[in-house]
């Protein structure tokens, strides 16, 4: 019994791992530009689908290094020409025009590559079980925790010193005193905006390789990485890294005991957080409010 | 000209204009061309958009085939067809609004549709209520045919019962009576695991297993239970991606070395969704490309694969047929009339060169199921053909699989 | 036009007579529908489909244009009052107008719950709650097999004929007799609400809406009406939601989905947020849109979310919002 709750603990990490990547490009965007980005999840299907693309000519570990990059220079495409306009109206409008984005993009890759369900090539290196006995930890997912960890610790130390990432932090509390300041705050939103859509591409392409391309990949993502968000704490980048954590552990744990719940289970811990805490675990009070 | 002169035109026009509008909203043709030349309408709505695509997409396919086919060779009662096509979105709402689109507008003869079943079942209450013929190619809920049969719904595709009975001996021979399903938590799931584990009791057998949501993408923990458990088989019901998923994770786990793999569908658009070594277990095909022993299935193929280059899934047959049904039914009955059309139905043997496999393949009077074989074998990586992925080793009949009309619960009412 | 206005005495002030007008135009268009709408090749059950969506709609706007707060989850109170009807027609009674009572209660009351926990929250941060919150439903009602059919829906209900004493209203056949049904529910939920928004409550979310912080000052109290209207709102999108369920004889998942919360947002902005009527016709062009084009290519997403982007980047305050601009000017 302790072994299957073992297993499960660590298989949590894993699947939280995975949600934290995704929700902490959602929360970069969410938190310097106020954008609920509703197209993140295709941003990630587009990651993962120009990884496959690639794949045949840079090989897998080229086509890893280059999507995610390629995905933030749509990324950035996308921001300079659409939602830099919108930035001073109300949300509604930015809202609604990355939900527009969404169905195009969605719609995109169905038209590109088909409505079919694509296999993502991995190295038979990465394919396998580590040992007999932990059967479900494959090479694939310590490679996936790895980069998701790398990223992580290389996200916040570029934030925390470097003088972009410091300025990115500053204009989540303030951003007309950054202004002011003399920092140029069009290019940092759009710098922000790409480095989000990187954290998705990247994203895609190691769900690629767990879950195979489908255009509609992004979308079950998505709300997850909502919750993480708000379970965490609005505005806070740890508040996202340990709701993403917890509600992976949650969906594991439940699918020991329960498995029809492993879903519910997301909600119940956002309505509980609502409730008593609505700030979230990390959150601080009075942001975004 | 004077004012008045112009606003008496307007009225006049205006007045000729409501009075055309109304007696097309009354409904009586305005009769211009000969009857010979309005074209049969049929309607066929379908997910082409959303998480059931690919299939909608091959059974539109399969339709447009059998279009061009039946035109080329006259057509339905000396006139040609025309197939209308709707995207039902994978939403109910759409699926019931461009039915009532296809017959108050368009005047379809007939309706085909839907891949969810759920929109299937809304569907057949608009088609019941405006007396329409409707086929079902691919809505897999059993109450169809079942519980909620009706006298105007006909389905091509199997029940899960037939596929369950069909696949069950087959993996109890080869591998054991201990099972473990990895099942999805709604109606489609729920009825297929019933059926298999009525099946299984039968023969004596026992299981255990996991009831996961729809959409889950991580199936590590419940292959941890399959594996603690011991089965001899693992059952995969999942279906579309989720069912990719499970089979790429319980090959990556290593778990085919220790305990069989199978279940009842495996779509060959979701094989061709899977790398290599996940492309493997027993499974039941509703209808199977290679028959090399039936002469009209290789003809078929070739001009299939001719005319569009792909090779045609059961998904593409389920269109096919369902066309060819209609055309069928009509030279029957003599009569694009629904009522008509459905008497014609019942118990109609489909010709060779439509039913494409060997072996009687007729519409059940008592529940309008279709009764063809279930194709029950082997899902393997391709052999040469990037299609060949499947080799068939028994054919079941649907009859013998599918049980008595008693079973399946249906009442069939006649229209008044 | 001018014969109209001189018969009725004389030189009217511009906007009286305009108000009238537009009132005039729209209920002869809405009531005529059967005669016209085939004509353009449309069906009556598009129309029907049109005015349960557009009450959904502005029953939004009370809360997004009048109110000035994004909620980007009203349709689990849409699908609630669905999902309510449903329920009631299978497994309580075979009465429509209880249903329809019962929807509605279950959404508008699910609805004031909500607002209470979030009401003092802004932007974003509510937008989100209440985007989650929907999918909780959503989530709910699609694993929930037993009682709400799941995945499936629910089904195996419809609506039945009203008995009014000395006669019956045949609604059960769909068709012209349902849509002048949904018309007078449609008329009469409208009334109320245009009530309600000229009332002084209505004109002090006007205030709050143009400048919160100002209201304050003055002494109104900003979250109680912020959860007024959030919840009255939530009672006529609940409505709506009763009446599409017995448009479709069906109630599923989907209407509880934050893309269909989404299409609604779409409706109010594309017709013009701060109007009354604009909801509706931003309804009316995006199910005629999304039903024409779906027709004609399998791409129809790609149109319709790029008509979103390039109404929110060029035409933000919608057709009517842009007309009135216009004619001020």
């Amino acid at each position: 019994m302790t072994q299957l709750i073992l297993f499960n603990v660590t298989n949590g990490l894993i699947i939280g791992a995975f949600y934290v990547l995704m929700a902490l490009g959602l929360s970069l965007i969410l938190n310097l530009s106020n954008v609920i980005n509703f197209a993140h999840g295709n941003f990630l299907a587009l990651g993962g689908y120009l990884a496959f693309t690639l794949s045949p000519t840079l090989g897998y570990w080229g086509a890893l290094l280059v999507s995610p990059f390629l995905t933030a220079l749509i990324g950035l495409a996308v921001e300079r020409l659409m939602i830099r306009r919108i930035y001073n109206r109300d949300p509604v409008y930015s809202l609604l025009l990355t939900f527009g984005l969404a169905f195009v993009m969605q719609d995109a890759a169905r038209y590109i590559w088909g409505p079919n369900g694509l296999p993502m090539g991995l190295p038979a290196v990465l394919a396998q079980p580590i040992t007999s006995d932990l059967f479900f930890i494959t090479y694939y997912r310590i490679f996936m925790v790895t980069v998701v960890i790398v990223a992580v610790v290389g996200l916040f130390a570029f934030l925390r010193y470097t003088r972009v990432g410091l300025r990115i932090r500053a204009g989540t509390f303030d951003l007309e005193t950054v202004s002011t300041l003399g920092v140029n705050v069009r290019h940092l939103r759009t710098f922000n905006f790409a480095l989000g859509c990187l954290l998705a591409g990247l994203s895609g392409v190691l769900a690629a390789g767990q879950i195979g391309l489908n255009p509609n990949m992004g979308d079950e993502l998505l709300m997850p990485s909502f919750i993480a968000i708000i379970v965490g704490g609005v505005g806070s980048l740890i508040g996202t890294l340990f709701g993403g954590l917890l509600i992976g552990m949650a969906a594991a744990l439940t699918t020991v005991v329960y498995p029809s719940a492993s879903e519910a289970v997301i909600y119940a811990i956002l309505m509980a957080v609502l409730l008593i805490r609505p700030r979230g675990l990390v959150g601080e009070e009075g942001m975004l409010s | 000209m004077s004012i008045s002169t112009l606003s008496v035109r307007r009225r006049t026009l205006l007045q000729a204009g409501l009075a055309l509008g109304a007696s097309q909203a009354v409904g009586a043709p305005f009769v211009v061309r000969a009857l010979g030349d309005e074209p049969v309408k049929i309607g066929m709505v379908n997910p082409l958009t959303g998480v059931l695509s690919a299939l909608a997409q091959s059974e539109v396919d399969g339709a447009k085939y059998a279009e061009a086919e039946i035109n080329k060779k006259g057509g339905i009662l000396g006139r040609q067809v025309q197939l209308l096509v709707e995207d039902s979105a994978n939403d109910v709402g759409t699926g019931v609004q461009k039915t009532r689109k296809l017959i108050d507008r368009d005047q379809v003869n007939a309706i085909l549709g839907d891949v969810n079943s759920g929109i299937a079942y809304a569907m057949s209450q608009v088609t019941n209520e405006k007396k329409v013929f409707h086929i079902v190619p691919g809505g897999h809920t059993d109450p169809i045919t079942g519980t909620n049969c009706k006298w105007n719904v006909f389905r091509v595709c199997n029940t899960t019962t037939m596929d369950a009975e069909a696949v069950t001996p087959e993996l109890v021979k080869k591998f054991g009576k201990k099972w473990f399903f990895v099942t999805p938590d709604y109606a489609y799931g729920h009825t297929l695991q019933d059926a298999f584990v009525k099946a299984l009791t039968k023969a004596g057998g026992s299981y255990e297993g996991d009831m996961l949501p729809i959409n889950n993408t991580d199936f590590s923990a419940t292959l941890i239970k399959a594996k603690a458990y011991k089965p001899n088989v693992l059952l995969n019901n999942m279906g579309g991606l989720t069912q990719i998923n499970c089979m790429k994770q319980f090959t990556q786990f290593g778990m085919q070395n220790e305990m069989g793999l199978g279940g009842a569908l495996f779509e060959l658009e979701s094989v061709k969704g899977c790398p290599p070594e996940a492309q493997t277990g027993w499974w039941t095909y509703e209808w199977w490309w290679n028959q090399p022993n039936v002469p009209e299935v290789v003809k078929f193929v070739a001009d299939y694969r001719a005319a569009t280059k792909n090779t045609p899934s059961a998904r593409v047959w389920f269109g096919y047929v369902s066309m060819h049904t209609v055309r069928l039914a009509a030279e029957k009955a003599k009569s694009l009339d629904g009522p008509k059309l459905a008497q014609a139905l019942e118990d109609m043997e489909l010709p060779p060169d439509v039913a494409l496999q060997p072996g009687k393949v007729i519409y059940r009077k008592g529940d309008h199921e279709l009764m063809p074989n279930i194709f029950v074998g082997e899902v393997h990586p391709p052999k040469g053909n990037a299609d060949d992925v499947f080799t068939a080793s028994t054919l079941v009949p649907g009859e013998q699989a599918a049980g008595s009309v008693a079973d399946t619960g249906c009442k069939m009412v006649e229209p008044s | 036009m001018s014969m109209a206005i001189a018969s009725l005495g004389g030189r009217l002030p511009m906007q009286a007579g305009r108000r009238e007008l537009a009132l005039i135009a729209v209920w002869t268009a809405l009531l005529t529908v059967p005669l016209w709408l085939p004509l353009l090749g449309g069906y009556t059950a598009l129309a029907g489909r049109v005015l349960v969506f557009g009450l959904a709609a502005m029953g939004l706007n009370m809360l997004l244009g009048f109110t000035g707060v994004l909620s980007f989850g009203h349709a689990a109170y849409f699908g609630l009052g669905a999902y309510g009807a449903g329920l009631t027609l299978r497994y309580l009674v075979h009465s429509t107008p209880l249903a329809m009572l019962a929807g509605t209660l279950l959404g508008g009351l699910a609805g004031t719950l909500f607002g209470l926990l979030i009401v003092r929250r802004r932007g974003v941060y509510f937008a989100m709650c209440t985007i989650a919150f929907g999918q909780l439903w959503y989530y709910l009602a699609y694993s929930w097999n037993s009682f709400t059919g799941g995945f499936d829906g629910l089904r195996d209900f419809q609506r039945e004929a009203i008995n009014l004493g000395p006669f019956t209203l045949h609604i059960e056949d769909g068709g012209t007799v349902f849509y002048f049904f949904l018309l007078a529910i449609f008329a009469v939920a409208v009334a109320v609400m245009g009530v309600v928004l000229r009332s002084p409550f209505g004109r002090t979310l006007l205030a709050i809406r143009e400048n919160e912080r100002r209201a304050r000052f003055l002494g109104i109290p900003v979250e109680r009406h912020i959860w007024l209207s959030f919840s009255i709102s939530c009672f006529f999108t609940a409505l709506a939601g009763t009446l599409y369920a017995l448009l479709n004889n069906f109630a599923d998942p989907l209407t509880l989905h934050y893309s269909l919360s989404g299409y609604f947002v779409v409706m109010t902005v594309i017709g013009g947020m701060r109007t009354f009527w604009g909801p509706l016709l931003g309804a009316a062009v995006f199910v005629v849109l999304q039903d024409y084009i779906s027709s004609m290519t399998v791409n129809w997403m790609s149109f319709v979310g790029a008509t979103f982007m390039l109404v929110v980047l060029f035409f933000p305050r919608g057709l009517l919002g842009t007309l009135r601009r216009r004619v001020q000017v």
